[in-house]
């Protein structure tokens, strides 16, 4: 197999097209190759992205911006593995990877929670058998505390400045213990997490408040990978799932307005000004009742084939990555 | 590898003209000549080139002006090549008048029309009217000064030993072949066609002669055999066999393996996808468009998918899931199941059995903690147990664990009688196995000893009963081997159950009597 990280440069707005998608190609600038499949990455800074590799191992690559390479800048090899070499049947993949510079935690199938700091040979602390399961995510709550989610159904709160090794907080879902695949937090307000499942499923929680997600909605036929706040606009919500599709989540629609129902296909959701109702927005993802004319929810992939294994959304752009060996930048989000 | 893929881009079009689209007799040679035009020759960046240059006549590459002259009039390319000749003719003055007939018989030749504006028989009878005034022409003499002109003239007129004479210019028999069709028989029906090769009998054919040989007899099994051999992978042939098969051009005879041609050939390339790391899920699409062996082959195969990560295994899963596969699904979470087992990580050895409903494996599971249980003294990974939820009824020691782990946070928190009565009906509901009532009962000694009677007297006959049902069960010879431990243990549950009876009735016994 030869995985490489690389970085494509989606040139500016000049070549619009009537549709509103870029007509140019995009351009390689840079790649190198990688061991191992690549599980997770996210940005460290400006140049350094961190990446999680399916043999275990954390990378830091840097990006030379004025020759345009990439280079190795530090590796954290068997960041995770499994207990007995001898019986153990292979690496333990690094699942989830998150930054807050210059912290870097990671999560990965052998339950083992570590803590990176950048520049810094060893972990600054590894929490060993977090979880009896496999650790599929993890993000930020706030500074000290992190929030996991795992394969049977749990979200856990860590808070890191306590030295025990147990959760603060744990919560899970009713009913049968799905996997949970992926989870975000609210951009402005911290209480809000959405995940999503290995039935395709999005739970909305309110951490101040129980132990049970808040609302929960069905959304795909098939695991759900990845779940993102828009992380200037967090009334939009994005999610992408092994069934080929990805479907953008709005709740700013006016309450005035007439109802809007499900689209099909195309981008047709219209983006109203951000209202400066705050109370309505605050309240918006955790609404008991998110019916139909409160939420507009909409399938971006028009000819859905096969999985949807990731995307991103900074500003208009989004950006996600298929099976189908495939990468689709869309920089006209709102329009 | 681009030489691969330029002579399968040669054979699909081919095909293509002479399959698929069944060109008939007229457009036929038009279809023929694009494909010569877009495959064999590429004399367009020679073109480019020699035109770019300063002095196009007097250009130094062997290529010069005239060779391409004949290019164009080979490929039946007449403008261009009357467009080429008249900067030669204008060079020389002398033959301007020559130049002039050259050109109108150029401009006259008839060329069958793809909209059926005319019938084959008048396109014939004006080709055989052109065909005869060139004729004229040549042996009046009117090219006899100029030698190319000259040649040119034979070559329309079919002069098979012209045209031969310009083979470095055509390089292959296939060119030549639609060139002398061109000049001697425009209309010429498929059937018509046959191979004359003009290799000059040195070198045996190559095996890209021997394919497009066949599909000029329209011998189609005799082209999907040759490509078969010819090529490295199957992909090529899978695919025009595909094509050719919805066209229904194929007979289908029965194979003894693989069904019929289409799905054989379809079946060995996606079994050749499945060894690739990534291009497995291609495969799973041609298996399902196999309709006879197509699910057996992909059962086969997907369960030998080397699944390093669980990110890939649950992606097989989803595959196998949508196709009702069962056996196959139990079959991996099987698998990554007894993995996360080895590697020691129960929570995702119970949820890989949850996914399969694998009752048997989540017993296994149960033991696995219950022995843990057993040797340390306490629980592992209370995480897990603490919140079964609905998947604790997937197996009875599931079900059991999930109680047995109540019981002891009931006792925790000091809710004394609720414990009890969970432990007694863990026994008497049979959802303890038997070998772990002994267990049970010593958990009950504390409770037994408490201060405050916590089982009725209900409760204590019960557990005596449990007791009793457990001595009995063991053998004499079992009783002998009992060492010191288990018979003190026994011992000392019969007094306590004793004392208990006794402090009970004495309760129970007062209360009635106020």
């Amino acid at each position: 197999q030869d995985n490489r990280i690389s970085i494509w440069s989606v040139g500016d707005l000049g070549n619009v097209g009537l549709s509103g998608e870029y007509q140019g190609e995009p351009q390689l600038l840079c790649d190198i190759g990688h061991n191992g499949d690549v599980m997770d990455m996210q940005f460290l800074d400006q140049e350094r992205i961190v990446v999680a590799s399916s043999t275990g191992t954390v990378t830091v690559f840097r990006h030379h911006q004025n020759n345009q390479t990439l280079s190795a800048n530090q590796r954290w090899e068997k960041a995770h593995y499994h207990v007995d070499q001898d019986t153990s049947c292979g690496g333990a993949a690094c699942t989830g990877v998150i930054c807050n510079n210059p912290e870097i935690v990671t999560v990965g199938e052998d339950g083992r929670i570590n803590l990176f700091r950048a520049d810094q040979k060893d972990a600054v602390r590894t929490i060993d058998n977090a979880d009896s399961s496999t650790l599929h995510a993890v993000t930020f709550l706030r500074t000290t505390e992190i929030l996991t989610v795992n394969s049977i159904g749990q979200l856990k709160i860590w808070d890191l400045r306590q030295q025990r090794n147990e959760p603060s907080q744990i919560l899970s879902l009713t009913g049968d213990r799905v996997p949970l695949h992926c989870v975000d937090r609210h951009p402005n307000q911290q209480h809000i997490v959405a995940t999503g499942g290995q039935d395709g499923m999005l739970s909305i929680w309110d951490i101040r408040q129980g132990t049970m997600p808040v609302s929960l909605l069905n959304a795909h036929e098939a695991e759900m990978w990845e779940v993102h706040f828009h992380p200037s606009n967090p009334d939009h919500l994005f999610t992408c799932s092994e069934d080929g599709s990805l479907w953008h989540w709005d709740t700013s629609t006016d309450i005035s307005e007439k109802p809007s129902f499900l689209h099909q296909g195309g981008r047709s959701t219209t983006y109203s000004s951000h209202n400066t109702i705050n109370q309505s927005v605050v309240s918006a993802w955790l609404s008991n009742d998110p019916t139909k004319d409160r939420m507009e929810i909409t399938n971006l992939i028009p000819n859905q084939t096969l999985s949807v294994n990731s995307l991103d959304i900074l500003g208009p752009c989004l950006v996600y990555g298929t099976d189908a060996e495939a990468i689709y930048v869309n920089r006209q989000l709102f329009a | 590898q681009v030489s691969i893929l330029s002579a399968m881009e040669l054979i699909w079009n081919l095909c293509e003209i002479l399959f698929v689209e069944a060109a008939a007799a007229g457009p036929l040679l038009l279809r023929l000549l694009d494909w010569v035009r877009l495959h064999v020759c590429d004399v367009d960046n020679m073109v480019r080139e020699v035109l770019s240059s300063e002095n196009p006549s007097k250009h130094k590459l062997f290529w010069n002006v005239a060779s391409i002259v004949d290019v164009f009039v080979l490929q039946g390319r007449m403008d261009e090549a009357r467009h080429l000749l008249s900067k030669e003719a204008s060079a020389n003055p002398t033959s301007v008048n020559m130049y002039k007939i050259l050109d109108d018989l150029m401009k006259k030749m008839p060329v069958p029309s793809l909209g059926n504006t005319q019938t084959l028989t008048e396109m014939e009878l004006k080709w055989q009217h052109w065909h005869e005034e060139c004729q004229r022409y040549l042996q009046d003499g009117t090219f006899a000064c100029n030698s190319h002109m000259e040649s040119i003239c034979k070559i329309l007129l079919g002069d098979e030993d012209a045209i031969l004479e310009k083979k470095e210019l055509m390089t292959t028999w296939y060119h030549f072949l639609v060139t002398r069709l061109l000049y001697s028989h425009p209309t010429v029906k498929p059937m018509e066609l046959r191979m004359d090769l003009f290799l000059g009998g040195e070198s045996s054919p190559e095996p890209l002669d021997t394919i497009l040989m066949a599909a000029f007899e329209f011998e189609m099994h005799q082209v999907i055999k040759e490509c078969s051999i010819a090529l490295s992978n199957w992909w090529f042939v899978a695919h025009l066999t595909d094509l050719l098969d919805h066209c229904k051009l194929l007979q289908s005879h029965n194979l003894y393996f693989g069904s019929n041609m289409r799905e054989f050939l379809l079946l060995e390339y996606a079994s050749g996808l499945f060894s690739h790391h990534s291009l497995w899920q291609l495969g799973v699409d041609y298996f399902d468009h196999c309709p006879e062996y197509g699910r057996v082959y992909l059962e086969l195969h997907i369960e030998r998918i080397p699944l390093n990560t669980e990110q890939k295994a649950l992606k097989v899963l989803r595959i196998c899931e949508q196709r009702q596969m069962h056996e196959q699904v139990r079959s991996i979470c099987k698998i990554m199941a007894m993995k996360a087992l080895r590697n020691n990580r129960l929570g995702s050895a119970l949820s890989w059995s949850i996914r399969a409903k694998d009752a048997a494996f989540a017993t296994l599971i149960s033991d696995r903690f219950l022995k843990d249980y057993c040797e340390r003294g306490c629980f592992s990974d209370l995480d897990l147990i603490d919140n079964l939820g609905p998947s604790m009824l997937l197996s009875d020691r599931l079900t059991f664990l999930g109680k047995y782990r109540e019981f002891h946070r009931l006792y925790g928190e000091k809710r004394f009688s609720e414990a009890g009565k969970l432990l007694l009906m863990l026994m008497t509901a049979h959802i303890a196995p038997c070998s772990f009532w002994m267990t049970l009962l010593t958990d009950a000694l504390p409770l037994l000893e408490q201060k405050e009677v916590i089982f009725s007297a209900e409760q204590t006959y019960e557990l005596m009963r449990c007791l009793e049902d457990l001595t009995a069960g063991k053998s004499d010879k079992q009783k002998f081997q009992d060492d010191d431990v288990e018979t003190m243990k026994v011992e000392m549950l019969r007094l306590a159950l004793a004392r208990n009876l006794a402090r009970v009735i004495v309760k129970e016994g007062t209360l009635e009597g106020s």
